[in-house]
């Protein structure tokens, strides 16, 4: 888990969010807000990007919504004072739209609607990238499958107080989740409480999670509440399966995705910082890269017609991480990355680094713009 | 202001950035004598690479990368997008045509953003190919080992070297010189982003303030000991000197024509360890240099440009030492070999044990190492009553390829 990771979702969502409506920002839309009264300037506008000065002429504390028709909010300003101007600007697709007024910032509050003209611009997804997307959501659902069977026998392992069993159980436990974090780490929270390292938490958050485990089972010795810290994570994990299949996968998700999982290897494993007690690192650095190459494997298709050239770029340097990764296979899984010596980890960074470059570019043929 | 006092304050400026950036660039420009901005740009293509003989600015971002490519395509691309991006970011533009902010924003950014708003600054950006280029623990990775120049030698080692290998050598150099620290910088990181996947910083250094002038219309700057240097340095103003010393020939080697009209470059880190020079009394600093440490004159002199005389004595011994670092590095006592310097103060931290780690990043360009860098270097380290007070702690040597013309990429003749 890294704080950085976290960042990895909001350029993709932002850039799906504008495109289609960079029309420059329009000035002069006001609008005046009371606790009896929803004011705007306009009740038409053209698609695109529009400012709006909110001014609040009642005596309370109020915050201005635009509303699509099924009450999500495109912009929204907050703690609006009485007679305080300030500054919205909103992007506006076609569309019939509600501009809610609410008087300290609860309740139904005063509305009033703006329509919206134009012609959407939200093209119908490309079929080989909608295929893309089913054949990724899959995987995904699949990984978050095998992450909680998983993690069962590692959970089980760790409250028999089978530490031995536990130590052999703990790193293939984490593999599909290492797979997929990109996506498992857009859910908020959940991340921290899986997979967070000693020292990632605010002061007074309790450590839960594969880290904390791998602390007593390495280092402290299992704890009397060890068994319980198990039981969240196969809870979590539980609830990860439930919120994958609930997500809404935009493909630039899925070159993202690829990217993150290089960048996690590059700032995480390849330091050793990730498994610091077990010192399974490698395992976690394998399924990354997997996780980034099945990424790829569903935009294929899609890449082979559109940037043939990036493809066998990235096919190459895949191959090449992989055969430098390969190096250090031991039976089912990898020798411990102490015996990783400075040369040998900067050759896999240096690999990792090759692969990220063409990688870093698939978005932007995804998008398509 | 009269010239000298322009040239003192100057001096001081260069030296010891003893103002900041801004500040700095602002004042300097009253300075300048040939009317030129040092705001302004400086042309990338020519016969000659920029950054060798262009007066020296006072700001240095130098790098050595090492190819992690095998492929010589893949070299002749990296060498194609940096010249590219060199020629642009030298004009006060983007890395790439894309820019820092562009209309796309699903891709990342083909220039990283940090010089928007700069002036180019008098950036040039100047490559060189190390020995490791042509071949490496006995591999011809690129098909380039038949055109190693016979003067591109390894540095042999001198006494007392206590070199890093770590900071040392190179396949590929780039020195960026600017007067905006941001814009040197900006240069580096740039080309160092261009060649991620192909090319990896080995090793790289800031020297913030020149120690050389290489044009007479420079002032002399101070290096960290406080003295005057380059003083007797070889000049833009003096181009058969330069024909001589610092320009490669086609004629000089049949395998390397390809060189012509480049020029050798060598690096020395060199640590000062000025707490104890800073402890020792002035004569004994000015008999070390063989010059006055106010203004800069030889021993034997009165004014900074007299020329040294090493044959006066007083009460029987030399005026100017015969172990002198100005006797030692003369052209008379090298066969009349000369080196153009092009150096910069750095500081990088400190050394742990409570001292400043700063000192010299010695960079000098000559037509053949072999009879100009090395054998001076040898006089010096086995007689130089400097070394006392010096540490040399890397070196490198490259082969820095003629200019281009406006279609061509840097090092185009080595691949033809």
């Amino acid at each position: 888990m890294t704080k950085r990771s976290f960042l990895a979702v909001i350029p993709v969502a932002a850039a799906l969010f504008a495109s289609g409506c960079v029309s420059t920002a329009g000035g002069n839309n006001k609008v005046e807000a009371s606790e009896s009264q929803c004011k705007s300037s306009v009740s038409e506008i053209a698609a695109g990007t529009h400012r709006f000065q909110v001014t609040n002429n009642g005596q309370k504390v109020t915050e201005v919504e635009f509303l699509t028709p099924d009450g999500r909010a495109v912009g929204e300003i907050e703690n609006v004072g009485p007679s305080t101007t300030r500054d919205l600007t909103v992007d506006l697709e076609p569309g019939s739209y509600e501009i809610a007024c609410r008087p300290e910032m609860k309740g139904f509050g005063v509305r009033t609607p703006l329509k919206v003209t134009g012609t959407n611009t939200t093209e119908p997804l490309d079929p080989a990238l909608a295929s893309a997307v089913a054949s990724y959501r899959g995987y995904v659902d699949e990984q978050a499958d095998l992450a909680l069977t998983r993690t069962k026998d590692f959970a089980a392992a760790v409250k028999s107080r089978d530490v031995e069993k536990a130590k052999a159980l703990y790193p293939s436990s984490r593999e599909p989740w290492e797979r997929i974090e990109p996506i498992a780490e857009s859910f908020g929270d959940l991340d921290p409480r899986v997979d967070a390292r000693e020292g990632d938490l605010e002061e007074g958050v309790r450590w839960t999670g594969w880290h904390r485990l791998e602390k007593d089972l390495w280092v402290s010795g299992l704890q009397g509440d060890s068994g319980e810290i198990a039981d969240t994570l196969l809870a979590d994990l539980g609830e990860l399966k439930t919120k994958v299949t609930e997500v809404d996968l935009k493909p630039a998700q899925i070159s993202e995705g690829a990217r993150a999982l290089l960048d996690e290897i590059a700032t995480g494993k390849v330091t050793g910082e990730e498994e610091r007690y077990s010192h399974t690192d490698l395992v976690d650095l394998n399924a990354n890269l997997e996780g980034s190459k099945r990424a790829i494997e569903s935009l294929r298709p899609y890449l082979e017609s559109k940037d043939k050239a990036l493809l066998e770029s990235i096919d190459e340097r895949m191959q090449s991480a992989f055969n430098e990764v390969a190096l250090y296979k031991s039976g089912d899984s990898f020798i411990n990355y102490e015996q990783v010596n400075e040369t040998q980890r900067k050759a896999l960074a240096t690999k990792i680094e090759a692969l990220s470059e063409p990688i870093s570019k698939v978005t932007g043929v995804v998008t398509n713009k | 202001m009269s010239d000298v006092s322009r040239r003192r304050f100057l001096g001081l400026l260069g030296a010891g950035g003893l103002v900041g950036a801004a500040a700095g660039a602002g004042a300097m420009r009253i300075g300048d004598r040939d009317g030129v901005s040092l705001d302004s740009a400086v042309a990338f293509d020519g016969p000659y690479q920029a950054g060798i003989i262009t007066p020296a600015q006072d700001r240095l971002h130098f790098a050595a990368f090492d190819l992690t490519t095998t492929s010589r395509d893949e070299l002749i691309a990296l060498l194609k997008d940096w010249t590219v991006a060199a020629r642009r970011m030298t004009a006060g533009l983007e890395a790439g045509p894309g820019g820092a902010v562009p209309q796309n924003q699903d891709v990342p950014p083909e220039d990283t953003g940090e010089a928007l708003g700069l002036s180019p600054s008098q950036l040039t950006i100047t490559i060189g190919f190390g020995p490791t280029l042509f071949t490496k623990d006995g591999v011809d990775r690129f098909g380039l080992a038949s055109r190693r120049p016979a003067a591109l030698v390894d540095i042999p080692p001198f006494p007392a070297d206590d070199l890093n290998p770590a900071i040392s050598n190179g396949d590929l150099a780039i020195q960026a010189c600017s007067n905006d620290p941001q814009v040197a910088v900006h240069a580096v990181r740039n080309l160092a982003r261009i060649g991620r996947g192909r090319a990896e910083v080995r090793w790289s250094q800031l020297g913030f303030g020149r120690t050389s002038s290489t044009s007479t219309a420079q002032a002399t700057p101070r290096n960290l000991f406080g003295f005057k240097d380059g003083t007797a340095n070889l000049k833009l103003e003096d181009p058969t000197l330069l024909r001589d010393w610092v320009w490669a020939n086609k004629e000089d080697d049949a395998n390397a024509g390809w060189m012509h009209n480049g020029s050798y470059l060598v690096t020395r880190r060199i640590r000062m360890h000025i707490e104890t020079w800073d402890r020792a009394p002035l004569f004994e600093q000015e008999m070390i240099v063989g010059r006055d440490k106010g203004e800069g004159a030889p021993l034997t002199g009165v004014k900074e440009f007299d020329l040294p005389d090493f044959d006066v004595k007083r009460d029987g011994e030399y005026v100017i030492s015969r172990k002198s670092h100005v006797h030692l590095a003369h052209p008379t006592v090298n066969d009349g070999a000369e080196l153009l310097r092009r150096g910069f103060s750095f500081t990088d931290g400190t050394d742990g044990l409570g001292k400043l780690d700063a000192g010299l990043f010695f960079i000098c360009f000559q037509r053949d190492p072999r009879k100009q860098f090395i054998p001076i270097q040898k006089r010096l380290a086995a007689n130089d009553l400097m070394n006392e007070y010096l540490k040399h702690t890397s070196s490198a040597v490259f082969a820095c390829p003629a200019g281009t013309k406006p279609d061509e990429y840097w090092g185009q003749a080595l691949f033809s």
